[in-house]
């Protein structure tokens, strides 16, 4: 990956307390697993940036390697790489990402 | 090209000798899964470090031919 990428995307992660790198946009996922990922986000009710990786191939590659991580969507708060759609969906449901935003503080918008 | 169940479940227990996997085959296509693998390794390890102690027994074939696999990690109780 270039520098160049690595910074782009580090400036993301860094810019946004809560950021979705996913397969198309929060209206329309292109992929069950980004749609499994916003539909958590918003069931949290926490204001969250999401990037298209569809639009950005650079980004698209340079993701998994700044994480080394093979998938996407990719979480991140407060510049920490939280995990995937799966570990999301666990800490969903064992409460811990409510607590997590908490503990961040990340407030929700309602 | 999608992947046998056996031989994803091969592929993780080569790497991880005492997981214990299960592999669901989630739309009947061979292509769609769920897996669920269970190892004293990953005893202390944060959730993102299990995930990626099996993505690396994957040896690089997750996000390319396996594309739809679900991923449970767990340490034996």
């Amino acid at each position: 990956m270039s520098e160049e990428v690595q910074a782009r995307i580090a400036g993301i992660v860094g810019g946004n307390d809560v950021v979705l790198f996913m397969k198309g946009t929060p209206l329309f996922p292109q992929c069950g697993f980004s749609s499994r990922a916003i539909a958590i986000l918003e069931h949290l009710g926490v204001p969250y940036e999401s990037v298209d990786v569809l639009q950005d191939q650079e980004v698209r590659q340079g993701i998994k390697a700044f994480s080394d991580w093979p998938t996407i969507p990719q979480l991140y708060v407060k510049g920490e790489f939280i995990g995937g759609s799966d570990i999301m969906m666990e800490m969903y449901e064992a409460g811990e990402l409510h607590q997590l935003m908490a503990e961040k503080g990340v407030v929700s918008a309602g | 090209m999608p992947m046998a169940a056996d031989d994803i479940a091969g592929l993780i227990r080569e790497a991880i000798p005492d997981a214990v996997v299960e592999i669901t085959d989630l739309a009947g296509d061979g292509d769609h899964y769920a897996a669920k693998v269970t190892s004293e390794s990953f005893r202390g390890l944060s959730r993102v470090r299990q995930h990626q102690a099996v993505y690396a027994a994957l040896g690089g074939r997750m996000g390319g031919v396996l594309h739809a696999l679900q991923l449970t990690t767990a340490v034996p109780t």
